[in-house]
Order: C-alpha cells, then structure tokens, then sequence
C-alpha cells in the first residue's frame, strides 16, 4: 500500500532529529537538508538508511544526491512505495 | 642566535575514573580513592576479569546525545578535557595558524570498530555508520579538538601504545621549542574497555584478576600485585610559548622545560629488565632540561602494578638518579586511576603540573607490603609535602614496543 506524504513526513521528521538533533517542529517540506538542516554527505547516508528500513523502500544511492530538500525525499519515498 | 623559546603550561583539564574535570581528580588522588568497579555489562562474566576503572562521569551527562552519536567514546573525552582546559587558559585569543593540537591514544576506536563489526555481521553491510572510519581512526580525537579549536598549525597522535600520552606532549612541546606553533592542546585519551582488549590483556596475564576487591587490585609495588586494572578517560594540557603567556597575562602554572625518548629494542612487550632504555631517558630529559638530579624532587611512575615492570622500573630510576633518588618522592597514581594506556601519560602530566603547583605528591595506595626489591622513596597511603622553592617533577611513561618518555616539569617564579 502506498504512503501518503503526511505519513512520510511525520517518519522523516522523526529520522531528521534522531541524526541531527533538528527539533521536528522546525522540519518543513521547502528545509533544505545541507543548508537548513545541517545534514552533511554523511549524515544523510543516516538518514536514507534508517527512511529504507522504516519506510520498506530503496533508494539508490545515485538517486541519494538528486534528494536536495525534505519534499524531494518524501516525494520519492511516497512513489517507491506505490 | 635567538633565545631558546621556552614552554609553560596554562590549562589544564581531565575526566577520569576518580573525577570529572581536573580539580575533582586531584581532590580524589589526594585523598586516596580507587575508581576501580565490578563493571555491570553481560559481556564482564565471559572474561576472565570482570572489573575496571570507567569514567566518574559518563560522556552522557556532559555533552548532547546528537553530538555524541557521531563520536568514539575516545574522542568524547577528548573534547571534554580541551573544553575544560581552554576553558581554563582562559580561552585564549590565538593566530589560528600557531594553534597545533596532539592528542594521542593507545589503541584509538577500538569499541567503534567491535561495535559496527556487530552491527556488520547482524545487517549487513548498508547499516554500517557513515561514521565508523572518522569514529575508529586514532587520530580522531585530535581532528576532532583541532576542528573545534580550528587549529591550523598542526594536528598530530603519536601512537606508543601507553607511552603515547606522554609522547604527545612531548611532541607539542617540541612544537612550540621548533616556532611552529605557540599554543598547542595536547594529551591523550583512551576508551578500551570493551570485551576483546580486555581479553586480550588478559591473554598476556597483563591484567590483575583481583575481583573480589576491585578498588584494592591495583598495587603497584606491592608483593601481591598481580596485574594492572584496566582505566579509561583522558588529560589534556594548554602548552604555550613563554612570552605568548606573559604578553597575555595568562595563569602560568609551571615550565615544561626537557624531555627525553629512548626504545628498548628487546621485546614487544616486557620490559628490560636492566632499564637501560628507561636509565638513558631520564639521562636525556634531565640534560635537554639542563638540571641535575638534585633538582629533582618527585617523579610520577609508569608503575601499573605488574609483577616484572614495576620492579624494572624502580631499578632503573635508581640507577640513574643514584643517591640523589633518596629525595625523589615516587607516585604511582594507577594504584587510583587504573592504566588508562593512551591517556595515562597525560592524566599523570596533569597531575604533576597540579603536584608543583600544591607542592604535594599524591599518595600510592593499597601497598599492604613493601617489595623489598623496590628501593626508590615511594609516598605511601597519604599525599607528602614537597619543598618550596624551584623544583622539578618527572612523568615516566612507557608502552609495549618498548618506547620510553621521561618528561621534565619545572616550577616557574
């Protein structure tokens, strides 16, 4: 069954905090993950980990650097899931 | 020709089994406490000795969880004794080109590297942390400091297994001597105490297996001691070019004025029982010093309570400071702190930079008897008065492989 971008989110915030500390409050669809989060090349090797185990998707990593903001990742997770 | 530039120490900072920060670690070397425990993780039952001296303070409760996660429990120590010893040089304005960092370590991550093994075996290759290289490199600790402190003279890990610490601030006292930096932050940390170096220490018989007394184990020349106890923690010191200090009006607490390194070339891992080697670099760290012997007035041992190396150790010192170590008062503070490999050259630094600063000599605990065989002045069971006036200290410290650094501490008026 597919997600929807609400379910996603909520998860994403979750991850984002888990690995940045970034109070989920403050993570919105436009946050970019380098800039506005603080989410470094390492970090977000953390974060696409942890959305595949929680999410049941893959992501590739060739596709890891095309995810600039929160809603590039929802958006893709929420079609890997269809 | 210009002057020889000269080394000061002015900060100091600590977390180790007895204490938190430095000044509770020498409030509980002073008076005589052990950080020895029965450790409580389900691994201890499945090795021959069940015991260690962790940290007084966990990392937990003195830095945030998102910062920690990206860290080796080495590396969390050694930005939580900079902090504090920055802190305590009064957080200096520094050219950040003459800001170096040497922070040494034994073994380095080695719990990061066990752990993400694990983490390996059970998931698979995609779970393992991004961060497991940056964690488990030796020189971690000391890239972290230096990232955070933005040194850019140099950042730098001697590795000499338990002389390491020591050979740290050697390396950045040479630093500041050569002109390629005027302050450097240097120490060292270890965090070891994990199942696998435990085992294997025990392996070697290296360890003492004294569990019903954990706090009682470490002995060092005492006829029972049986082994060292395993610590973990770290020290740093803020070394800094002499006029830098003054032209700042720092708190100078006293002069890092020579040192001296020698290898034994014998065996990987026991030491020479003639001590040549350790003889040859006390000869060294007193002729680099420009003191004499009688100068000396207290020395801080390797001594870590093993049957062969405190006795090795004695012997040498009493070769080579002759009837001038009837006024050497000898410490062996792993009797409290436990061996802390990597970190125990720098604990023992900061302890004898706070020795000459109280003019007191911390006390060896739990000798019960004497080894007759060991015939240097050792300050048993409470802290001793040491005199006043210009005196000089000595950090002894040496490692499997057979390295040996002997560091000179001086008073300065």
């Amino acid at each position: 069954m597919a997600l929807t971008q609400a379910d996603v989110l909520a998860g994403l915030k979750e991850i984002v905090e888990e690995v940045a500390g970034i109070p989920a409050a403050s993570i919105e669809l436009d946050k970019n993950f380098s800039d506005d989060l603080e989410v470094d090349s390492l970090s977000m090797v953390e974060v696409v980990v942890a959305s595949e185990e929680r999410f049941g998707v893959k992501i590739p990593d060739d596709q890891v650097t095309e995810l600039k903001t929160v809603g590039d990742a929802v958006d893709f997770i929420v079609k890997a899931s269809a | 020709m210009s002057a020889q530039r000269r080394v000061v120490v002015t900060g100091l900072g600590a977390t180790t089994p007895i204490g938190g920060d430095a000044s509770s670690t020498w409030a509980a070397l002073l008076a005589g406490k052990s950080g020895a425990r029965t450790l409580t993780e389900d691994w201890a039952n499945t090795i021959p000795v069940n015991f260690a001296a962790r940290v007084a303070v966990d990392p937990s409760e003195v830095m945030e969880r998102v910062e920690l996660r990206k860290l080796d429990r080495s590396e969390a120590f050694a930005l939580i004794a900079s902090r504090e010893a920055w802190k305590d040089a009064g957080s200096p304005e520094v050219d950040n080109e003459r800001l170096g960092v040497v922070i040494a370590s034994g073994i380095g991550g080695v719990t990061t590297l066990l752990d993400q093994y694990d983490v390996l075996k059970e998931k698979g290759a995609r779970s393992v942390s991004p961060y497991t290289v940056p964690m488990l490199m030796p020189n971690g600790p000391a890239a972290h400091v230096g990232l955070e402190f933005k040194a850019r003279a140099g950042v730098h890990t001697p590795v000499s297994a338990c002389a390491s610490g020591a050979e740290a601030i050697g390396y950045a006292f040479e630093m500041i001597r050569n002109n390629r930096a005027d302050v450097i932050i240097s120490g060292g940390v270890e965090a070891a105490i994990h199942a696998l170096p435990m085992a294997g220490f025990a392996a070697m018989k290296a360890l003492s297996t004294r569990s019903d007394a954990p706090e009682r184990a470490s002995r060092p020349y005492d006829l029972d001691r049986d082994g060292f106890v395993l610590g973990e923690g770290g020290g740093v010191l803020i070394l800094e070019e002499y006029e830098h200090a003054k032209a700042r009006g720092a708190k100078i607490y006293c002069e890092i004025a020579g040192q001296g390194l020698t290898s034994d070339g014998f065996h990987i891992a026991a030491p020479d029982p003639d001590g040549s080697g350790v003889q040859r670099a006390i000869k060294f760290a007193l002729a680099d010093a420009g003191i004499s012997t009688k100068d000396v007035v207290h020395l801080n041992a390797h001594a870590t309570s093993t049957p062969a190396g405190d006795v090795a150790e004695a012997n040498a010192l009493r070769l080579a400071l002759g009837a001038a170590a009837d006024h050497v008062a000898v410490s062996a503070t792993k009797s409290m702190t436990g061996h802390l490999l990597g970190g125990a050259g720098a604990i023992e630094s900061v302890f004898l930079v706070k020795a000459i600063q109280d003019r007191m000599a911390p006390p060896t605990i739990n000798i019960e008897n004497l080894d007759p065989a060991v015939t240097v002045d050792v300050v048993r069971d409470k802290p001793r008065a040491l005199p006043s006036g210009d005196i000089a200290a000595l950090n002894d410290s040496f490692g499997f492989g057979g390295h040996n650094v002997v560091l000179v501490f001086k008073s300065v008026n």
